[in-house]
């Protein structure tokens, strides 16, 4: 299959008052067409940071990409000047944001928002475009679209308001759609309308979608590969099945067996991970998550663990893949779903760093 | 939207109507006579000059022949000019008030416009200082004190442009400018946060996501929205050249209806006084009601029947 | 890379390390004190507000001269070592006369914020706590006396109550302390629906002491800055009225009194003008930069 995107050793980081913030460090994925990829991961874990800087829409400063490559379409963006993103935002790489209330201007036509990538990257003419907007809210499901199409922002609900959106992203037919939790603040009816409106769309289009989002619930449903993140690195990485029934980073564990399920019918308590994310001015040594790890090693605050392959989809970057490390038993949760799968390899292999 | 403006002009007349009342009860109870400044007047002349001005017949009688002369647009004779009335003044002094007050508003709307645009997208950069820096020397340095300055450096010492009085478009210069320094560094101010703040938006990220350019941007999506805000301080605006007329007019020997007003502060003329505060109120009023109504159009999030914001 | 086995015993969470806030905490207050300090403008004004202030204090005091004594044989003298700001058309000293201009508007400033606080915050407070029928009729009426031209109202009263300190005080305050009034009001509606205060309600804290302990000590921020923006206004609005012949009588000297006398002898002895002029300015100023100062510390959203 074709790679759309690579992204190599990714870091960014932000100049504040407290000194530098490292929100990116070091991250390496790559996505093909027409896959879905999601990063899951808390507040401040960098999936976020991670998503704009591929359209290299961080503020910048304070923003600043310090290492690494973006290449799209084997292009290198990170050079790229902002005149010259211009061709790539909206055109090729479209994005969703978190709240429809927000990501509308409130005094421009729904319309006319939609028509502005149009006439911009399709070199249309007003008319024309104006018909193509009709039709675009028409595909996201807006019903009366050609008076919707003059109506303001506020006329609109919030779930009207993200097919809007949608509709706008998708206006120039983009190659890479980044959706950066499309659904967290609508309601639950809603968000699974939105997320079967997304599938249905990119099955139309064949996009490439890059899908942010803290809640595994949702990956489930929609991704094909999942990025687990903390602390700015990717700690896992793998296929939906391979995430979700043969998890290897205790972090993961500790997602999995905090996410409520219809099928936890034996009143088993969630296991919340127990702290709050390391402060990314100075990130810890070692391993960032080892001082809230209940299968912490005494390596894991001295050193940074290496990238384990465990098959030829499935990454972690745990110490626990080390043919030295003590055998552990995952949480009951998620020992219950621990599948066995074809593709694993007998023993996880170390990746070798390229550099 | 006429029901809107209905009832709005409703309200615009009920504070009228208690501004009128207020003004007429404080003239009655304000110190002296109109005629006790002048040498003591034989007893039958005050009585027949009482009589003129109707002071001989009871209060209730002089508040309703000056609410009804009011609505009439009839607010009555000087008491200090004997042949002039309020209405010879306002009709006389307005129009040259008008033109220096329209001057000084375009002056401060324009370049506040600019200074703060300016200022909010060169962000923390030495545009932005210089520009706030002006901005707080606007606003700190009155405008009387601003048009000494201006007088005295540009008029009397380099000669640019003539000291006093109002003939030409260049005696208009300096007055308008020194009327329009504080509400031009207030507008720049405010354009500066509100575009800070409309430029932090999401959907400026949005906009930017599509591959819109940092101008296109700014001028469609920015500016509109940051200008909003200052809409709303129009009202305020008029009410400051209005008042900062006064002394702008005494400073360059401007016949203005401000220069009128102050003289009859000074002289104690209370017809005057009354006349045009109520006069001034009726302009401010109206010009609320307008910037209201302006609001209503450029933001459609306003629904004008309701008058009330709405998110 | 050889590492040894030991490394990888299981040792499990250190939450307690992960916790460890690695920057010293500040207090509120602290944090603001830095943060100000930070704005070099606001502290510029700072210092030249202490010197104003000082100036205002002992200024008077640094002449021979005393501020209402004519001398009428050295009128109108140009800055010199003996007047050092020269002499207006009384042969007065203008280098007293501005200092003691300073202390009355400092005075007037300070009054008028003191009484816009004073009555702001209660007539505020009450309406904002109390709510319903209450607000509504407060508010009505705090809105009725917005609505009337605050200059003219001011100009008006003045003509009415006759010139003086006393009554221009008045005048300034009739309908200055609006503005607070509306700020605490906004303040402690939004408050008061905190779960913090709702939970001293549930523990049977009374209505004062809810005001006392949570509602007013939250709100400082905006009433300290509303305040602070509230002098250089009075400042501005006693020297406009005494430019207009409307403030303080002689001899009692003030800027705006000055600049007025001043204003006929402009071209000739600009410096009549000129000193109270500078000072007027240079006090607004100082009070406005502060205030932003103080906003901007005070309010961490705008941290950058």
């Amino acid at each position: 299959m074709e790679k759309i995107l690579e992204v190599k050793d990714l870091e960014v980081s932000f100049q504040t008052y407290g000194g530098s913030v490292k929100a990116v460090r070091g991250v390496s994925f790559d996505l093909h067409k027409g896959e879905t990829l999601a990063i899951v991961g808390e507040s401040g874990s960098g999936k976020s940071v991670t998503s704009q800087t591929i359209m290299k829409l961080i503020p910048m400063p304070p923003g600043q990409i310090t290492g690494g490559k973006i290449l799209f379409n084997g292009d290198d963006i990170v050079p790229k000047t902002d005149k010259e993103m211009e061709k790539i935002r909206g055109k090729e790489i479209s994005m969703i944001f978190q709240d429809p209330m927000t990501s509308l201007n409130p005094t421009m036509k729904i319309g006319y928002q939609i028509m502005e990538g149009l006439i911009k990257h399709q070199n249309m003419s007003k008319q024309a475009a104006k018909q193509r907007a009709v039709e675009l809210l028409s595909l996201v499901g807006i019903p009366m679209p050609e008076k919707r199409v003059n109506q303001y922002p506020h006329e609109f609900s919030g779930g009207m308001r993200q097919r809007a959106m949608i509709a706008i992203a998708l206006a120039a037919n983009p190659k890479l759609l980044i959706a950066d939790e499309p659904t967290t603040a609508l309601d639950v009816t809603i968000q699974a309308q939105i997320l079967e409106l997304m599938k249905d769309l990119q099955s139309k289009m064949d996009t490439s979608i890059i899908f942010i989002t803290h809640d595994l619930g949702v990956v489930a449903n929609v991704a094909d590969r999942v990025a687990v993140m903390y602390a700015g690195q990717i700690v896992e990485m793998g296929t939906v099945d391979e995430i979700f029934y043969d998890p290897r980073h205790p972090y993961t564990w500790g997602l999995l067996a905090s996410m409520p399920s219809v099928d936890n019918d034996d009143n088993q308590d969630l296991a919340a991970i127990p702290g709050t994310p390391p402060d990314l001015t100075n990130p810890p040594k070692g391993d960032a998550f080892a001082a809230r790890n209940k299968y912490a090693l005494a390596i894991d605050f001295e050193e940074e663990p290496p990238m384990y392959q465990i098959s030829e989809t499935h990454f972690a970057k745990t110490w626990l893949l080390h043919p030295d490390a003590p055998q552990v038993e995952p949480p009951d949760a998620v020992k219950k779903r621990i599948r066995q799968l074809s593709s694993t390899f007998k023993t996880p292999v170390l990746v070798k760093e390229d550099k | 939207m006429a029901k809107y403006i209905g009832k709005r002009l409703l309200y615009m007349i009920l504070s009228l109507w208690l501004i009128v009342t207020a003004t007429f009860f404080f003239m009655r109870i304000a110190p002296g006579n109109p005629f006790t400044s002048e040498k003591q007047l034989p007893p039958e002349i005050e009585a027949n000059l009482n009589a003129h001005y109707g002071l001989d017949k009871p209060w209730y009688a002089q508040y309703g022949d000056y609410l009804l002369k009011v609505a009439k647009w009839d607010f009555g004779p000087s008491f200090k000019y004997k042949s002039q009335s309020v209405n010879d003044l306002i009709n006389e002094g307005f129009p040259v008030s008008f033109i220096l007050g329209l001057e000084a508003i375009l002056i401060a709307v324009a370049f506040g416009l600019i200074l703060g645009i300016i200022a909010a997208l060169k962000h923390n950069r030495w545009q932005d200082y210089t520009a706030m820096i002006i901005a707080v020397a606007g606003i700190s340095v009155p405008s009387f004190i601003m048009a000494t300055f201006l007088q005295y450096f540009l008029a009397i010492k380099l000669g640019v442009f003539p000291v006093a009085r109002f003939e030409t478009f260049m005696h208009t210069v300096l007055p308008a400018l020194a009327l329009a320094s504080t509400p031009m560094a207030f507008i720049a101010r405010l354009t500066r946060s509100s575009m800070l703040e409309v430029m932090s938006n999401d959907y400026i990220k949005t906009a930017k996501a599509k591959g819109l350019s940092q101008g296109v941007i700014t001028v469609k999506h920015a500016i509109r929205n940051a200008l909003l805000p200052v809409v709303t301080y129009m009202g305020p605006l008029t009410a400051g050249i209005l008042t900062g007329s006064f002394v702008i007019e005494k400073i360059f020997g401007i016949p203005g209806l401000g220069s009128h007003f102050v003289t009859s502060i000074t002289n104690r003329d209370y017809t005057v006084i009354m006349g045009v505060t109520v006069f001034y109120s009726i302009i401010l009023l109206a010009s609320i009601l307008l910037v209201d109504i302006a609001y209503g159009i450029i933001d459609p999030r306003i629904k004008l029947a309701g008058g009330k914001k709405g998110e | 890379m050889q590492i040894s086995k030991d490394k990888f015993q299981l040792v499990g969470t250190k939450i307690s390390e992960a916790e460890k806030i690695s920057k010293p905490s500040l207090s509120f207050w602290k944090d603001v004190f830095i943060r100000f300090r930070k704005n070099k403008l606001a502290m510029f004004g700072l210092v030249l507000l202490g010197v104003l202030i000082f100036m205002a204090i002992f200024g008077p005091y640094m002449t021979e001269y005393d501020y209402r004594t004519n001398d009428l044989t050295n009128k109108n003298q140009s800055p010199s070592s003996e007047h050092w700001f020269g002499t207006d058309d009384l042969g007065r000293d203008v280098f007293t006369r501005t200092w003691e201009g300073a202390r009355i508007s400092i005075f007037i400033g300070a009054a008028a914020a003191l009484i816009d606080l004073f009555i702001g915050v209660l007539w505020g407070g009450i309406s904002g706590y109390k709510g319903g029928r209450t607000d509504e009729f407060m508010m009505r009426f705090a809105d009725v006396l917005y609505g009337v031209p605050y200059l003219l109202l001011v100009i008006l009263l003045m003509v009415v109550l006759g010139q003086g300190l006393g009554t221009m005080i008045l005048a300034m305050t009739i309908t200055g302390w609006i503005n607070m009034a509306r700020i605490v009001r906004g303040q402690v509606l939004s408050l008061k629906n905190q779960e913090y205060v709702l939970a001293a309600k549930t523990l049977g804290a009374n209505t004062s002491r809810i005001m006392a302990k949570h509602l007013i000590p939250n709100s400082m921020a905006p009433i300290l800055v509303t305040m602070t923006l509230t002098i250089p206004s009075a400042i501005f609005t006693e020297a406009f009225l005494s430019f207009i012949g409307l403030g303080l009588t002689p001899p009692l000297a003030s800027w705006g009194t000055m600049a007025n006398d001043g204003l006929p002898a402009l071209r000739y002895y600009p410096w009549r003008l000129f000193f109270p002029a500078i000072f007027i300015s240079l006090t607004i100023f100082a009070f406005n930069v502060v205030g932003d100062g103080l906003r901007d510390a005070l309010d961490p959203r705008l941290r950058k």
